[in-house]
């Protein structure tokens, strides 16, 4: 079982209420597909993908996107059992959706910027070590059921 | 991979926009780097770690040196960085896994300090573009 200092719950806890998960989530996933294009395979039926300005647009990522970081916020109000929040939801990445989790770090890297990119200074060395921290510890939960 | 016109166009604007600051981001990356990845300060067991520590702000501007060296040479990367290829493969041995570690923190620092730079495109262009200085840094290992 991971282990948090009340530092890091704190510095969690902090980013994440001045969070928007809407339009965080909507760039996180929007620049996985931009900076990782090959990701875009699981997303055949997204619709326009054909450049950043068309991802960044549209709909599916956005709401994607939100409901992926949405997603987050029950990893965070359980910290102490990651395993067990996200068991499911690896089995359906692993059995239905067959994501390499791989993707997961890939979009955990993204997501670690796009927060240095809203919170600026605040984004502290010992923030952002907390949140890849958490990032890492998550896409280690979701490929945990994998078989 | 290979760097297509507009990345290179991108990272050169990139840099001439972060300027003299490079050498405070080549810090700073270091900085994070050794917080955030623990396993990176292996490397440094001759060095003071501590904040506002000389030898780090030195290695920073070293580094960011490097950086800024590639991207004015960006057609020719290995060439630009050869001697520190050489250097990487027989003498410093870095693993190539902590190369992408180091470009992630650089990446976080330039989000932090200049969010309106890393538009996805630039975010994209500079995320090849330290993968092929890790590339070229590596490419002699073996």
């Amino acid at each position: 079982m991971v282990h948090w200092s009340a530092e890091e719950k704190q510095l969690i806890t902090s980013i994440w209420g001045r969070l928007n998960v809407e339009q965080c989530g909507a760039e996180a996933l929007a620049r996985l597909l931009i900076v990782y294009p090959w990701t875009q395979r699981f997303f055949d039926n997204f619709g326009n993908l054909s450049s950043p300005t068309a991802i960044v647009g549209n709909p599916k990522v956005r709401a994607h996107g939100k409901k992926v970081l949405t997603s987050f916020g029950e990893a965070i109000k359980n910290l102490d059992n990651l395993k067990g929040t996200y068991s499911k939801l690896s089995e359906l990445h692993c059995e239905k959706l067959h994501v390499d989790p791989e993707n997961f770090r890939l979009l955990g890297d993204i997501l670690v910027i796009v927060l240095a990119a809203h919170f600026a200074k605040d984004f502290s060395p010992a923030c952002q070590a907390t949140w890849q921290k958490l990032v890492g510890v998550v896409a280690h939960a979701l490929a945990h059921k994998y078989h | 991979m290979v760097l297509s016109a507009a990345d290179k166009s991108n990272v050169k604007a990139a840099f001439g926009k972060i300027g003299g600051q490079v050498d405070e981001y080549g810090a700073e990356t270091l900085e994070r780097m050794f917080a955030t990845y623990p396993q990176t300060k292996t490397y440094f067991p001759h060095f003071d770690l501590g904040k506002g520590s000389a030898q780090i702000k030195g290695h920073g501007k070293k580094v960011a040196a490097a950086l800024v060296e590639a991207a004015n040479h960006i057609d020719d990367i290995a060439g630009a960085l050869s001697k520190l290829s050489d250097l990487h493969a027989q003498k410093l041995r870095v693993d190539p896994v902590n190369f992408k570690l180091l470009g992630q923190c650089f990446l976080v620092v330039v989000a932090s300090h200049n969010p309106s730079l890393l538009t996805p495109e630039v975010h994209a262009s500079l995320d090849k573009f330290l993968c092929a200085v890790g590339t070229v840094l590596t490419a002699k290992y073996r």
